[in-house]
């Protein structure tokens, strides 16, 4: 198991830096960023003193270097339209987003496992085709007209939920029913097909033979199994679920990293919007690293396997 | 060996015939689908009006189903008075040309990666398998939405953005696809009689793949035509004037409290045609498939 988590954290490790070298390239994506930063009005001389005061002047590999080792040490750069560290705006930022990633999280798993689970006990049947309706039009839902769709019925229609802030446990209603309506298709998919196949493995005639209660071999020996594939994919829809963050904390107002994030695109902040698109990435790749740990731990053929592919 | 392949492709389309009629989600989509598509090719011949015309004395005329509607304006007016109809109707175009040529690009990319990976295996596979967890792991709307706010909003930023960064699907696929079939009796005889590698990859892989690029080319659209959407209401897509159903949400936002059909209206069209590509591309899946159904 020690070998399977230091192999995998590795691989974590290069795929961050991967990943970081493209945030950083960020700031190159369109020409030279001092004539940017000197603006429309900027001489020459200007662009050369930037160049000079953020270090453009040198290689872009060291520059890499010097901008990974101050994030690791916590210094994400100076932002330019708040004129403080990027990384005291972040962390508070990123607190909201992620409480907001948590309970719609728990909303998508409170929808998508219980349909998923029903639609394969009764599989064909009218509960199955009502889970398969949600799925197919969570799937096909834009977030942010969801969005707006909720606010309508819920401010407009019926005034009883805040629109926008995100001060009380209200505001946080309408945007993880969004957020978790969007996460929870995958989910519920992939719990009904996971439930079906283990439904109809030879363990789980056994334990029928042996009389097992019919709930505790639904819930107890065909869900474990069938939960193995669906880790990874929550764990990839938390991953998604943060970045859809910018759309859905834009239309309700919520001061979280997605809403930071929109408003330093707009603002050409590019330090901030750097050091967000790092911090995204970063809980992607933790979170689906979790979630290897978590299947290997689960289910021991995954880590055998891993072991045999030397 | 081909010709044999071919019965086989033959065979399973008629056997698969009728459940293509039987099959209510792909017929369903395949029906919406076509509606959209012919009022974005006859959107010109449809408009009642110039979508570009602002008429400042009749803004935000309500549907004609309201009071004070006119058959004037069937489906009212914007903050601008342009005619909501006549912008639908040529905001299908941008939806449908943005969804079509994300997928051409991102398709070529990601079948290109995923055929290489799966095809020759070993430190190959692990090189492009490594590059697509990498691109997973970035936030594809932060991304997006950082590259058209240096390169400033156009079409063309907006679709070369997108194709650049939705392979990721199709790679996965193709990848694993092509792990199923290089190993094929039919690859192998081309092996023996002396086919080029390429020639393999395109005479013998490529038209064995092709009914799982179909579909997730398909899925590909719809998910193109949401971040369009999504990228115009944050103001960071398709440039104004030109008519988004995700610019004309962001435009009526300002206005749901007392005129919320301005918001609902393009909804429903863009929802309708995700949802319907949506339907055919798990319908051909089904259909194409039907063991790996979920």
């Amino acid at each position: 198991m020690l070998r399977f988590i230091l192999r995998r954290s590795g691989s974590a490790l290069i795929l961050m830096v991967v990943v970081s070298f493209v945030a950083f390239m960020l700031i190159f994506a369109a020409g030279d960023p001092a004539v940017k930063l000197a603006g429309e009005a900027g001489s020459s001389a200007d662009a050369a003193r930037i160049r000079a005061l953020y270090g453009f002047d040198k290689p872009i590999p060291v520059q890499f270097f010097h901008w990974i080792a101050a994030a690791v040490r916590g210094n994400f750069g100076h932002s330019l339209y708040f004129d403080q560290p990027v990384a005291s705006i972040l962390f508070d930022r990123l607190g909201v987003t992620l409480l907001l990633g948590l309970t719609s999280f728990i909303f998508a798993l409170v929808l998508a496992f219980p349909l998923g689970i029903a639609a394969a006990r009764w599989q064909n049947t009218w509960i199955d085709r009502t889970a398969l309706v949600i799925a197919v039009v969570g799937q096909a839902m834009p977030t942010f007209w969801f969005a707006l769709l909720l606010v309508i019925l819920f401010s407009v229609t019926f005034p009883i939920l805040p629109t926008s802030g995100s001060e009380t446990w209200q505001h946080f209603v309408m945007p993880s029913i969004v957020l978790g309506y969007f996460a929870a298709p995958a989910i519920m998919r992939l719990t009904r097909s996971g439930m079906i196949t283990a439904l109809e493995t030879d363990y789980i005639r056994t334990a029928r033979a042996m009389g097992i209660a019919p709930r505790n071999v639904l819930l107890k020996y065909a869900l474990r199994n069938a939960l193995i594939p669906v880790v990874s994919v929550s764990a990839a829809q938390l991953g998604y679920m943060l970045a859809g963050s910018v759309v859905v904390e834009s239309v309700f107002a919520i001061n979280g990293a997605g809403r930071l994030a929109w408003e330093s695109i707009l603002r050409s902040d590019l330090p901030t919007v750097q050091a967000l698109v790092l911090c995204f990435s970063l809980v992607y790749v933790i979170l689906t690293f979790l979630a290897d740990i978590l299947n290997a731990w689960l289910d021991p053929r995954m880590r055998l396997a891993d072991a045999r592919t030397d | 060996m081909r010709a044999q392949t071919e019965t086989i492709a033959g065979e399973r389309q008629t056997r698969h015939l009728p459940r293509w009629m039987r099959h209510t989600g792909l017929t369903a989509g395949a029906v919406i689908l076509v509606i959209i598509v012919l009022m974005g090719v006859f959107a010109p011949l449809l408009a009642p009006q110039d979508p570009y015309e602002q008429n400042l004395l009749a803004r935000i005329v309500p549907p004609v189903w309201y009071e004070g509607g006119s058959w004037e304006h069937p489906l009212g007016t914007d903050h601008l008075g342009r005619d909501y109809l006549a912008r639908l109707l040529y905001g299908a175009r941008v939806s449908v040309f943005i969804g079509v040529t994300v997928a051409f690009v991102s398709g070529i990319i990601g079948t290109v990666l995923g055929v290489t990976a799966g095809y020759f295996g070993g430190k190959t596979d692990v090189v492009i398998s490594f590059l697509i967890t990498a691109r997973l792991a970035l936030p594809v709307i932060l991304v997006a939405l950082a590259i058209v706010a240096l390169f400033g909003s156009s079409l063309t930023v907006v679709v070369s953005v997108l194709g650049l960064l939705l392979w990721d699907r199709f790679a996965l696929v193709m990848r694993a696809t092509t792990q199923q079939i290089r190993d094929a009796d039919f690859v192998m005889a081309a092996k023996v009689q002396g086919a080029s590698t390429l020639q393999i990859i395109v005479q013998e892989i490529l038209p064995n793949v092709a009914t799982n690029l179909t579909v997730v080319a398909t899925l590909e659209i719809a998910q193109a035509i949401v971040l369009e959407a999504a990228l115009s209401f944050l103001g960071l897509g398709v440039p104004p004037p030109l008519p988004s159903w995700g610019l004309m949400l962001a435009e009526g936002k300002s206005f749901i409290l007392f005129d919320p059909w301005l918001i609902t209206i393009p909804g429903v069209l863009l929802f309708g045609l995700v949802l319907a590509i949506n339907l055919v591309g798990d319908g051909l899946r089904d259909v194409t498939a039907p063991d790996s159904r979920n």
